[in-house]
């Protein structure tokens, strides 16, 4: 009896299929870009805050009215020099009267209005955390020779505790909400 | 020129086609792993805004998305053109935030609960107090780190 040989599957449509679930998943899915601004409420008390006795100058008070207009410190003051003159703040190279002690001591207050636009806010906040990341980015240069997110953990605590992040949010004010 | 000539007359071999079908394969799961299932259909219309000081979103599992804007075209019969907040696929109120936080917390194992990150996906053009509303009814809800969802700025 003579053995036949078995025949051959053929394989040329397994190409069509696996081009079909490849179409199918290139219109079902979207290409992973979730990334943003990280940010940390604080938790909710229903008393309200204590009035903490802060010294002024250690308070960098920034207002947005709902005409997405500044207010820093008490002047009028526009979104592109906010982030120098936060790190100058922040930093004081010249040992000012009137800017902060100590980075430790340094506080963010940010406040705006419910008519404030979504854009101008998160603009203004990008702004005051990328003030905070360059000092930081400065402080790790000059002390390890490469950018903060390149150090290890334990370096980036004592940078992080040296120049921590403290944005705080008050309450908004209500004087332009659209209807 | 014999020497050339030797082959004619001869079938051309059949190029061998049995690869493709791995080429092909490499392909889908290359895109099944860079992309993530689509989940939800929006219903409003969120064009986020640019921002440099990005965080990326590190596990899909343990993110909450809600999204906030004015409803699409053909929505704003029912729904108007003030902006309104999304919660899975459907409108919703401020006060359904707790429940849906609820309900993605339990899929969520118990030792990564800490890590639960919500994302705001919110339109440039909303103003703040919809905006402030949800995240007063986040920190009620313990729910405290907050991702705001921006597109890279380009500089």
């Amino acid at each position: 009896m003579a053995r036949r040989k078995p025949p051959e599957i053929n394989a040329s449509s397994m190409a069509d299929i696996a081009f079909l679930l490849l179409i199918f998943f290139l219109v079902t899915t979207t290409i992973v870009e979730d990334k943003g601004v990280l940010v940390r409420l604080p938790p909710w008390s229903d008393e309200p805050p204590e009035n903490l006795k802060m010294n002024t100058r250690n308070v960098y008070s920034v207002l947005v009215n709902a005409e997405n207009q500044l207010l820093v410190r008490g002047e009028p003051a526009s979104l592109e020099t906010l982030k120098e003159n936060t790190k100058i703040f922040i930093s004081n190279p010249q040992r000012l009267e009137n800017m902060a002690e100590d980075p430790k001591k340094a506080i963010v207050s940010l406040r705006n209005d419910r008519g404030t636009n979504y854009e101008t806010y998160l603009t203004v906040y990008n702004e005051l955390k990328a003030a905070y990341n360059e000092l930081r980015d400065e402080m790790a240069n000059r002390r390890h020779g490469k950018d903060f997110e390149f150090l290890t953990r334990d370096q980036q605590r004592v940078i992080a505790s040296e120049l921590p992040l403290v944005i705080s949010e008050a309450e908004p004010t209500n004087f332009g909400e659209e209807q | 020129m014999g020497m050339f000539s030797s082959k004619k007359g001869k079938e051309m071999p059949a190029i061998s086609t049995a690869s493709l079908p791995d080429i092909i394969f490499m392909l889908l799961f290359f895109f099944m792993v860079v992309t993530v299932l689509r989940d939800a259909e929006l219903k409003v219309s969120v064009n986020t805004p640019s921002a440099s000081e990005l965080t990326k979103l590190e596990k899909k599992s343990l993110v909450n998305y809600i999204y906030v804007g004015r409803p699409m075209k053909k929505w704003q019969a029912t729904y108007g053109t003030s902006p309104q907040i999304q919660l899975g696929d459907k409108f919703a109120s401020v006060e359904e935030i707790p429940l849906f936080l609820e309900n993605h917390k339990i899929t969520v194992p118990e030792v990564q609960r800490p890590g639960i990150t919500t994302s705001l996906k919110v339109d440039g053009t909303v103003t703040m107090g919809i905006v402030t509303d949800v995240k007063t009814a986040l920190r009620k809800a313990n729910q405290l780190k907050v991702n705001y969802s921006a597109k890279p700025k380009s500089d």
